[in-house]
């Protein structure tokens, strides 16, 4: 489709095109957009369809984007690079006489046994939260997209959790499961589970993955009905009259179809597994027990926060966006291979 | 949108720099309010030394009632001290506290005086030249200042290794017994026990009689209560180099020594029965006792008044127990709060107010108004006669007891407190140990000889940092 398009805008001579930003008065509004947008595609597919720049302005482009520029380069790369020259750098917490020390930070980190413990915890805590919170997610869309009546009162009910704050569900959830007192904990109790969250390890991850869960889900199945709103209902009925069954039409039109959109959150996911757990873990556990759920993000927060130890929480923090480049990189590898873009 | 979140954990980094633009922002906005008043009658700048109060920027982690007693005194002292305008603000959390004054000072934004707890002394004392030491500062003003003024479990976690004290101690507890009468009653006991032997016995007593839970400590500060004042309650040392405190390098714990394995491995003992009750670090202990589960509570001297205000029931409160047959027990307890520490770097004219101020708080009757409106014991012993002679303790026999554990022995070197760099981290590794003991999946011994390992491996990284 987009070769016929760009085949229909390359015969167009440029100057019309043109016309738009020039002086005097714009042409019909809406087709020239659409003219110049269909021009963008057939130069983005590469055949041969790209012209002069459509604006001639030099300077404008660059005026509109210095307040984003600014703001990125404020927040995100100045402290990014501080991050960076931290890491190399033993400095007291009142930062009176910092030194250059190498990698000596990062055999610190390394050394830790608090640290290598937490880089398992954040793998076994990403793939959980992520594999259960898109199951959970793509599940309730699929199911949901079948429901004639009362769609609107399920989508609201299975996306509102999504809206309450880490800090929020955190607390929450707290006082649901406090062992001995929370309403949660006794229900458990009643059930014949011995719940201590607070002692038992195993038992304060599944409750931090329950809670991540519980509110990732919301997020997953937000994406998961957008995008099934897009798979073409003739293929399915297509499918149909030629006798596929309802799970065999799911994994093998609806669900490939879905791949982009299940790529997309397999990245979200685990970055927010690798980053946003922080207030959920500080309020629930605060790595506890026995450092059974403090990740990365967690070690680096007492690392850097409690004990003021700017250098090493900086060479923790390399590392942290090391391994969460490489596991994006990963994935983008992996899935884009499998991956059907229409 | 999502995508910012990627950026979070660099993000920290501007996070505190706002802070600090913030307190920048909050005390230019002060100077402006306190310059607007004189500079409008005569617009003069010369009339500033004249009229205008110099500020005192005093940060705090008081909330609540803590807080408005604590305003209650500021307020007294700016009626009393026109020449100084004495603003303190709730900051947060205690380690916010620390967190946001180190901010501060690296931005050149400082506070004058900043509330700096316990286990982060080591952080400020080993930063010499981010504060002025209180004893000179008093000396410098002529007011008379010494160690031997506060009391001793408060003088000692504060002191320098030269008996001097670079910080005020203020709101000082102690870990107390709490005990429900009625429970052990039903169990035919009488007293508190003196022993953690007749603790056990009790005990097994209490759970004769259908009491499930005998005992319980607080629930965030478990490995203050139960390692650190255990150590100093009974005599034993936490770590060489007494505790910290004769130097900065070189120190290790000797928390995986027989004293702490035994009392840990008889914490995991009640555990498993269930008699011993712990919740981690973010659960309240305090309900399990005023709610009537547990007989018996290891909590701080300061938490007094909200236990009386939620226990139905009637209750005492005693010594923590000894280990039996330990002849240096019972030696001390010492102080667990925080001190006052003034920083470096502000303009000249405010440390006289400083230390005005300082010695405000110090005097018997704000000692006195203070202990007597919180949990927290008077450090002064000036202010400790004023509460005797005004019969306090008499009618508030439950106040006093924190007072005798902090005093009741001159402490020894290694009784003195625990001086450790990164002693937060430290007592994260404590309470996994104890978790890892309560939840039956280690021994006392091999869970304390990991929190040994980890503890020296952060010591020497604080060594490498701090020790020149």
């Amino acid at each position: 489709m987009a070769a016929r398009d760009g085949a229909a805008t390359a015969e167009r001579p440029s100057g019309e095109l043109s016309a738009v930003v020039g002086p005097g008065p714009a042409p019909a509004g809406p087709g020239a957009f659409l003219v110049a947008a269909r021009r963008r595609r057939a130069r983005s597919s590469g055949d041969g369809g790209a012209g002069p720049a459509i604006f001639k302005h030099r300077l404008l482009p660059y005026l509109l984007l210095l307040p984003q520029l600014a703001v990125v380069a404020t927040f995100f790369l100045w402290p990014t690079v501080k991050a960076v020259i931290e890491a190399f750098q033993q400095t007291n917490a009142f930062g009176l006489g910092s030194r250059f020390s190498g990698f000596q930070n990062f055999v610190d980190a390394v050394a830790n046994g608090n640290y290598l413990q937490s880089i398992e915890v954040t793998l076994v805590f990403a793939a959980l939260t992520t594999v259960l919170g898109m199951a959970i997610g793509l599940f309730l869309a699929t199911q949901v997209e079948q429901v004639g009546r009362g769609r609107a009162v399920y989508r609201a009910l299975f996306v509102w959790t999504y809206a309450v704050p880490g800090a929020v569900a955190g607390a929450l959830w707290l006082f649901l499961f406090q062992p001995d007192l929370g309403p949660g904990a006794r229900l458990l109790g009643q059930l014949g589970v011995k719940w201590n969250f607070a002692l038992h390890g195993t038992q304060a991850m599944g409750l931090i993955v329950a809670l991540t869960v519980w509110q990732q889900s919301a997020y997953n199945y937000l994406f998961y009905t957008a995008a099934m709103q897009a798979v073409p209902g003739e293929v399915l009925d297509a499918a149909s009259v030629d006798g596929a069954g309802k799970l065999a039409r799911f994994w093998r039109m609806t669900f490939p179809l879905l791949s982009p959109t299940t790529f997309f959150l397999s990245v979200m996911n685990v970055l927010y597994a690798f980053f946003s757990s922080f207030a959920v873990i500080d309020i629930v556990t605060q790595g506890g027990p026995a450092g059974a759920t403090n990740t990365l993000v967690y070690q680096l927060y007492r690392d850097g926060f409690q004990n003021a130890d700017t250098g090493l929480a900086g060479a923790e923090t390399v590392v942290l966006v090391l391994i969460a480049g490489v596991f994006t990189v990963v994935q983008f590898r992996m899935f884009n291979r499998r991956v059907h873009y229409r | 949108m999502r995508h910012s979140k990627i950026r979070s954990a660099k993000g920290r980094r501007p996070r505190v720099t706002r802070g600090a633009a913030l307190a920048l922002t909050g005390t230019a906005l002060l100077s402006v309010a306190g310059l607007a008043g004189p500079a409008g009658a005569t617009p003069r700048p010369a009339l500033k030394a004249a009229g205008s109060p110099v500020t005192i920027n005093v940060w705090t982690a008081f909330s609540g009632t803590l807080g408005t007693t604590f305003q209650h005194l500021v307020d007294e002292f700016n009626a009393t001290h026109h020449a100084y305008n004495v603003v303190a603000t709730y900051k947060g959390s205690y380690s916010t506290v620390l967190s946001d004054t180190i901010a501060a000072f690296r931005a050149h934004a400082a506070p004058d005086i900043a509330q700096v707890f316990d286990a982060g002394t080591a952080t400020i004392m080993d930063s010499p030249s981010a504060y002025v030491p209180v004893y000179s500062l008093m000396a410098k003003y002529h007011i008379p200042f010494a160690t031997s003024d506060f009391i001793g479990g408060a003088a000692s976690y504060y002191e320098t290794a030269q008996d001097q004290l670079d910080s005020m101690p203020f709101n000082s507890s102690t870990p107390v017994l709490y005990f429900n009468k009625t429970l052990l009653a039903k169990a035919g006991i009488t007293s508190a026990p003196k022993t953690w032997a007749e603790l056990n016995t009790d005990a097994n007593a209490l759970a004769a009689h259908g009491v499930k839970c005998a005992l319980s400590s607080t629930g965030a500060y478990v490995m203050w209560t139960d390692m650190e004042e255990f150590a100093m309650w009974n005599g034993y040392p936490f770590a060489t180099q007494d505790n910290g405190y004769n130097s900065i390098k070189g120190v290790t714990l000797k928390i995986d020594t027989p004293p702490f394995i035994a009392h840990l491995s008889m914490l995991g003992q009640l555990a498993k029965r269930g008699l011993y009750q712990w919740n981690g670090v973010t659960n309240s202990t305090v309900p399990l006792f005023t709610g009537g589960t547990c007989a018996m509570y290891e909590q701080s001297s300061a938490s007094l008044n909200s236990i009386a205000a939620a226990a139905k029931f009637p209750f005492g409160v005693a010594p923590l127990p000894i280990v039996s047959g330990d002849v240096r027990a019972p030696q001390n307890t010492v102080v667990g709060g925080a001190s006052l520490w003034v920083l470096s770097g502000a303009p000249k004219d405010t440390y006289k107010g400083d230390a005005e101020f300082l010695h405000f708080l110090m005097s018997a009757s704000t000692q006195a108004y203070w202990a007597s409106h919180t949990g927290y014991v008077a450090v002064t012993n000036a202010g400790v006669s004023l509460l005797t002679r005004e019969h306090f303790y008499r009618m508030h026999r439950n106040d006093q007891v924190a007072t005798n554990e902090l005093t009741n022995k001159p402490a020894k070197a290694w009784t003195r407190g625990i001086r450790l760099g990164y002693l937060p981290e430290i007592r994260q590794d404590e309470a996994a140990a104890i978790a890892q003991v309560l939840s039956g999946k280690e021994t006392a011994a091999q869970a304390l000889a990991t929190a040994q390992s980890q503890g020296d491996a952060i010591l020497s990284q604080f060594a490498a940092q701090y020790g020149g």
